[in-house]
């Protein structure tokens, strides 16, 4: 135990006067951790920052009036008709949206409330004859040609926005074409126009079903996710000065000393490990005060922390496997110049695996399969087992074992690795 | 006759996807109480066979037996009785003086008061304890070298390894360095120590092997091989008659 001590000791002095490696390991994730949820957080809010739309409208009917007042309604978009006092022009439009002004445009064109009525009715007509109801005669056929709602977008938008907008739309026209069809089989059957011959409220509704807590209900936003994302980041991130660290020793010649002394590799092996995992538990500890404390300074909600004793045990567990692959990477790195950047890099790629900036589920399918072999993958899902789903130990368990056992065999490997390495 | 403390037979090493010996059929036997010289050319074997005595690389076939002990049974023992002093300076720059020699000693089970005393009387002996608390990276190549040693023969070996302790130092440095060596011989610790400076070794050796392609070429002490060789007035001359004028650029 003196000896372990002793090594601890020795890697704290090292780590301690190391003030790059610290930065590395404490402020970048802070930066990080309030940088991301900043930028994020719009996007969990349900009161976000409004989109502004370019609106030319040469329809100026029914279709038009719902477009304008259901837009309006809505808490994400507002439109714009007109700049600097005078209405903005269909060219003016295209100009401003591909520039990049505005994210999108939409262009009614004329007569699109009219026609869509005068077809309605048509058919409306045509159905009640086919049925032997109404007039023999019916009016004649009202020359109607498809009618293009233009919508214009902004080259760098992005495809989930173009195609969320393009389904509100459609929704919107599709709605109105239905409040049509009924309107005009009310004014064949009845004569009171104001007389509700149809139910017109819509039948199927959805509903948000969150998981049932009543007394201690955590809303997913972005805080509860980016805490234990950008504190796992952070976890992994000491891959980079624990492989420096382990490969200096072997440049300055430190490593063979120790290799000399009375002393098993394990036990220098376990004084880093234990230094490292002191390092993981400090930073876990400084991330959650960080989404506890310093989060609501800017405007953000602060982390509702469910079980602090099941996060720790996943912190502990992530770390371990963090510090299994640092050390990995230190036994078979010969330069820092190899492992400073390929630990640096792997641990990006891990983290894209893993789920950190992008959801598993929004990958394709050949990337969720890779997701469930990333550590930092296995950590994320424990985390949000207890800070989203309420879970507790038995559903953390599978990803827990998942991380000692990762732990396990890149310390194997290590030790094996440089244990053969002296004998050939 | 004094007893030997290191027994070699027939030892020798080749590097995995290499077709050359690094250490071809080498058979010694190293006194107790002896400074050894192992002298070559660069490339000539000599890191490599104390590194297999060291314990840090395994031979490919033969034996090493020191104090009557193998290193694939008993490795610990062995390595508690010996000190090694690397080429390289192989200490933390960024811990002290005295933070390094403390945890390299604390390796080998040495603490407290006990451990302390050792480290003042060993940095004052070599003129360092002025600089006990300044960190490494601060000091000059003679303090690190004289540091190197320190952290060496704290745990008072009853072997020393030393692979060209006096490399790249001033004279006085280096003065200090053999004076200390040779203070550690009397006490009784055999010391074997491989270097360039052949008239370092001449005088500083009681015992010299000449090594070159992997073989031991001479063995004997430094006077007999002066005699034993024509017209060789001093050691060098023994050297190069031994292994050649030609350049050993070692890559």
């Amino acid at each position: 135990m003196y000896k372990i001590g002793q090594s601890v000791k020795k890697e704290v002095l090292l780590l301690a006067r190391d003030w790059g490696g610290l930065v590395i390991l404490f402020l970048m994730p802070i930066i990080l951790v309030i940088t991301v949820t900043l930028i994020q957080d719009s996007s969990f809010k349900s009161i976000s920052t409004k989109i502004e739309i370019a609106f030319v409208d040469h329809d100026k009917g029914k279709i038009s009036e719902t477009i304008v007042s259901n837009l309006a309604k809505s808490d994400a978009f507002v439109l714009i008709s007109e700049r600097e006092g005078n209405l903005i022009s269909e060219e003016e439009l295209q100009n401003l949206v591909f520039k990049g002004k505005y994210q999108m445009g939409i262009v009614l064109p004329e007569n699109l409330s009219t026609e869509l009525e005068s077809k309605v009715n048509q058919n409306v007509e045509k159905a009640i004859s086919a049925f032997g109801f109404g007039a023999e005669e019916t009016t004649p056929n009202a020359v109607t040609t498809t009618k293009e709602i233009k919508l214009y977008f902004d080259p760098a938008t992005h495809l989930s926005f173009k195609s969320g907008v393009k389904n509100a739309i459609d929704k919107i026209v599709t709605q109105i074409e239905n409040q049509s069809i009924y309107n005009a089989f009310q004014a064949q059957f009845t004569e009171e126009d104001n007389a509700s011959f149809f139910d017109q409220e819509s039948l199927i509704v959805f509903k948000e079903i969150l998981p049932n807590l009543p007394e201690n209900q955590v809303k997913p936003t972005s805080v509860q996710h980016n805490v234990p994302a950008w504190t796992l980041f952070a976890m992994f991130f000491i891959v980079v000065p624990l492989s420096i660290n382990m490969v200096k020793e072997k440049n300055q010649g430190t490593h063979i000393r120790l290799l000399t002394s009375p002393v098993s590799p394990i036990v220098f092996l376990t004084g880093k490990i234990i230094t490292y995992l002191l390092i993981c538990w400090l930073q876990f500890l400084v991330m959650l005060a960080i989404g506890k404390f310093v989060f609501p300074y800017f405007g953000l909600l602060p982390l509702v922390l469910t079980n602090f004793g099941w996060l720790s045990l996943i912190a502990l567990f992530s770390g371990l496997a963090a510090i299994g692959f640092g050390i990995l990477l230190g036994t078979f790195a010969k330069t820092q110049e190899q492992s400073a950047p390929f630990g640096a890099v792997s641990v990006i790629i891990l983290a894209a695996l893993g789920g950190i900036w992008v959801p598993v589920f929004a990958m394709p399918d050949v990337m969720q399969w890779f997701a469930k072999i990333s550590p930092m993958n296995w950590g994320l899902e424990a985390f949000y087992d207890i800070l989203l789903r309420q879970g507790n130990f038995w559903d953390i368990l599978p990803n827990i074992i998942l991380l000692l056992l990762f732990f396990i065999a890149t310390l194997s490997i290590s030790v094996i690795y440089d244990k053969k390495k002296r004998t050939v | 006759m004094s007893k030997s403390v290191i027994e070699i037979s027939n030892l020798y090493k080749q590097y995995q996807h290499t077709n050359n010996f690094v250490v071809k059929d080498v058979s010694l036997v190293i006194p107790e109480k002896e400074i050894f010289g192992l002298l070559g050319p660069n490339g000539a074997g000599k890191t490599t066979l104390i590194s297999i005595l060291c314990g840090l690389l395994k031979p490919t076939s033969g034996n090493v037996v020191i104090f009557d002990k193998q290193y694939n049974k008993q490795q610990k023992e062995i390595h508690q009785q010996i000190g090694v002093v690397p080429q390289e300076y192989a200490l933390y720059p960024t811990l002290t003086a005295r933070e390094n020699i403390i945890y390299f000693a604390s390796m080998y089970g040495l603490k407290g008061k006990e451990l302390h005393q050792k480290v003042d009387k060993a940095l004052k002996r070599l003129g360092l304890l002025n600089f006990a608390d300044k960190k490494i990276v601060t000091f000059s190549g003679g303090m690190k070298r004289r540091i190197n040693l320190i952290v060496g023969m704290l745990h008072t070996p009853k072997i020393l390894f030393l692979d060209e302790p006096t490399v790249g130092v001033d004279v006085h440095s280096k003065n200090v360095i053999i004076e200390f060596l040779k203070e550690l011989n009397e006490k009784g610790t055999t010391i074997v120590y491989t270097s360039h400076h052949l008239t370092e070794a001449e005088n500083f050796c009681t015992d010299i092997a000449i090594i070159d392609h992997g073989e031991i070429f001479a063995h004997d002490t430094p006077k007999n091989l002066i005699n034993a060789t024509k017209n060789a007035s001093n050691l060098e001359d023994v050297f190069i008659e031994l292994t050649g004028k030609q350049l050993r650029d070692d890559v």
